[in-house]
């Protein structure tokens, strides 16, 4: 859900950075208290990924580095430094220690009732606020400078949906993983976006293509052995989003290529057309019969297109002649001035 | 030192240079991230190559690996173009998803072998030594020196061979096409030099190192100058410095390599990004307080000009009048003091020759909306700036 703004705000692979950016958070938060309560590490992978979230922001508004390169940067770092603080910890004589990294890959799996409360509780809280800041949101994400000038409060909402979308990451870590968290943030929402241009309409798809491909890829994980949920769920989103791609009825590929192929060969027609035009406007009567062999290919001319445009009247074929008709004559006639018209 | 540990600093280097020289190229294209889509999206590759010659080691192996990175970059190429969505969400669409059948290839099949998912993507340097390659029943070093030396080596010679090409088209996709270079075919280069520099290294240091070497170097030379061969030169320093000396944190806190490689990248970056001379955090926010304080005293100069009667011009005055601090205001006037723009004469600000020149001049500019002429401007008034 948070996904729609992130796709939106051109910060697709924020989820990607933001899940890798954790890692220090656990491990620090694991040294300090030496202990594996969820709950600490899961603030501590909070406060890093939010660090992280305003390092790149900052990143990306006081120097000329691009966003990219700040998201990869802040990723591969915080990881890094995590993974050092991963692997000193291993040699501190804690028995503690073993399966901190298992958060990083995560476990369905090995999710408590008490944690799935926790999310649904946390989900809860977002929908709430979304719904609550849902004008401000909106304006903010298609017209900053619109809302600034309307005396919104641009940081303020600004680190409120990146907030967001960090603590939904952070939740989402232990369930499918770090690599996976950042498809899971983007895939419903990219599917959705295909099928509908209005926010509210694409936010609710996203939810619904989100759980949809949890419940499903938890099936299928859990009805067939040596399957692991996280890979199973983010490849049925892909799935999601691949169907979309292709056959969304506005935006989808496969409508596209048939809108195109209909022009093109709307197109062709009218040079046929306005070719027959040129020759017939030379001779008294309209319907002197010419050979079909002076159209060749370069005049737009198959067997198909001629026998389209005499189901449609415009032409009468006779032998190996063609002539144009009454209405295929005003038609060619028009053509010119109505060119606009032939495109659509 | 061992003779171990030399040959891990020198593979760490090695690895830092043959990362930097495609990642200056990936930060400036803003395709920072296809090294991390890459370096994620091997894996299924890399496992398809495992079981067709079930041996790590294998060149297949490598050269599947590399194969899907290109593979990788084609389709987030196609998604692009069809307009759908944007660059970005299609390279986090792509990845997780090739990552994912890695992911379940690897559990399906190869439960039983050494190939798990901790091992690819986070590498051990530290066993580098120990895999080595042996010519004519001679030990010639490590295997990952070897290979990673021969990917610098290409990516080293195909940098000089192409290096007016590669400038161009970074910079000016439509001149390179319009002077006859391929600029596609520019790019599939690059993109394959990234893909078997990724692959190559990250057998020896692992996925996320080989990202961190990939961006951070190239990032924080892009902070420093602007001179591509400057900063090509640079990110190699950086990189090879990180490399060094990120081993040698490892060894004193006894922890990952790679991840203290990394970790000194981090911090090389945060430094540079607070104190870099033209681009860093002090500097812009030094230069940022400057222009406002100078802006105020245009303002200050344009009021004085505008006004003859001693009461507005009143030192007094000026708090109430253009809303001023009473610090700000202060600094105001020793700046412009300081610059002889002006007089005070009895509490009475009155402007002096050169501060009416240069007003007048200012409003000229202003009212032609040659802004940047201002800049030159004050360089030529200024004795001191703000």
């Amino acid at each position: 859900m948070l996904g729609s703004f992130a796709v939106l705000r051109k910060q697709s692979l924020l989820g990607d950075a933001i899940s890798h950016a954790a890692l220090p958070g656990i491990a620090v938060a694991f040294l300090i208290t030496g202990a594996k309560d969820s709950n600490t590490l899961l603030l501590g992978a909070l406060i890093s990924g939010l660090l992280g979230a305003f390092w790149i922001r900052s990143i990306i508004t006081k120097t000329h580095l691009k966003s990219d390169t700040a998201l990869g940067l802040i990723l591969s770092l915080f990881f890094g430094v995590g993974m050092l603080l991963l692997t000193f910890i291993q040699k501190q004589p804690n028995a503690n220690q073993a399966g901190l990294d298992k958060y990083l890959f995560g476990q369905a799996a090995t999710l408590l009732e008490r944690d799935v409360w926790f999310m649904a509780i946390v989900t809860g809280v977002c929908l709430v606020t979304l719904l609550l800041f849902w004008k401000e949101f909106k304006l903010l994400l298609f017209d900053a400078d619109y809302t600034k000038t309307l005396g919104f409060n641009i940081k303020f909402l600004d680190i409120l949906i990146t907030s967001f979308i960090v603590v939904a990451i952070i939740l989402g870590l232990q369930t499918v993983g770090v690599v996976l968290m950042s498809a899971m943030l983007l895939a419903p929402a990219a599917a959705a976006r295909q099928w509908t241009n209005s926010l509210a309409i694409m936010v609710g798809l996203a939810a619904t293509f989100g759980a949809f491909s949890g419940i499903i890829g938890t099936g299928i994980s859990a009805s067939y052995p040596n399957l692991s949920t996280g890979p199973v769920i983010v490849l049925v989103a892909s799935v999601f989003v691949l169907v979309s791609f292709v056959f969304s009825p506005s935006r989808g590929l496969l409508f596209k290529e048939i809108r195109f192929r209909k022009n093109r060969n709307d197109l062709k027609l009218h040079k046929t057309l306005s070719f027959m035009y040129d020759i017939a406007k030379t001779h008294d009567d309209i319907g002197h019969p010419h050979a079909i062999k002076i159209l060749n290919n370069f005049h737009g001319y198959t067997k198909k297109s001629l026998h389209k445009l005499e189901e449609e009247n415009l032409i009468i074929l006779k032998g190996g002649n063609w002539s144009l008709t009454e209405e295929g004559f005003f038609k060619a006639k028009n053509l010119y001035n109505q060119h606009i018209d032939a495109n659509d | 030192m061992t003779s171990a540990q030399i040959e891990i600093q020198l593979i760490a280097s090695l690895v830092a240079v043959a990362c930097a020289i495609p990642g200056v190229f990936l930060v400036l294209r803003k395709m920072a991230l296809i090294s991390d889509a890459i370096s994620h999206a091997i894996l299924p590759g890399i496992v398809v190559g495992f079981f067709i010659t079930h041996d790590l080691s294998s060149p297949l192996l490598i050269i599947l690996a590399a194969f899907t990175g290109i593979l990788t970059v084609f389709l987030v190429e196609f998604i692009q173009k069809t307009g759908l969505v944007k660059e970005d969400t299609a390279i986090g669409l792509i990845f997780p998803a090739l990552f994912s059948i890695g992911v379940i290839l690897i559990a399906q099949n190869a439960n039983d072998v050494h190939l798990d998912i901790d091992a690819v993507l986070l590498g051990e340097l530290a066993f580098a030594p120990f895999d080595r390659l042996e010519l004519f029943g001679m030990d010639v070093g490590p295997k990952s020196l070897w290979v990673i030396g021969t990917i610098l080596m290409i990516t080293l010679s195909l940098l000089i061979a192409f290096f007016k090409e590669l400038k161009v088209s970074t910079f000016d996709v439509g001149l390179a096409s319009a002077l006859g270079f391929s600029p596609v075919l520019l790019h599939y280069g690059l993109m394959t030099v990234a893909s078997i520099t990724t692959v190559g290294a990250f057998d020896a240091v692992g996925a996320i190192l080989v990202v961190a070497l990939t961006i951070a170097p190239a990032a924080t030379a892009y902070l420093l100058t602007k001179d591509l061969k400057k900063m090509l030169f640079l990110s190699v320093v950086i990189g090879v410095f990180s490399a060094i000396s990120g081993y040698w944190l490892a060894h004193v806190l006894d922890a990952s390599i790679a991840g203290s490689i990394a970790s000194v990248l981090g911090v090389v970056f945060l430094i540079v990004f607070l104190f870099a001379p033209s681009t860093g955090m002090i500097s812009v926010a030094y230069k940022q307080q400057r222009q406002k304080i100078e802006v105020l005293l245009l303002t200050f100069l344009l009021h004085l000009k505008n006004h003859t009667e001693h009461k507005e011009r009143h030192v007094n005055h000026l708090g109430e009048h253009i809303n001023w601090k009473r610090s700000q205001a202060k600094s105001v006037l020793e700046l412009a003091l300081k610059n002889n723009m002006i007089v005070i004469d009895s509490q009475v600000v009155s402007l002096t020759e050169k501060g009416n020149v240069f007003t007048e001049n200012a409003i000229n500019y202003i009212t032609d909306h040659s802004e940047e002429a201002i800049e030159e401007m004050k360089k030529e008034f200024f004795l001191f700036r703000g």
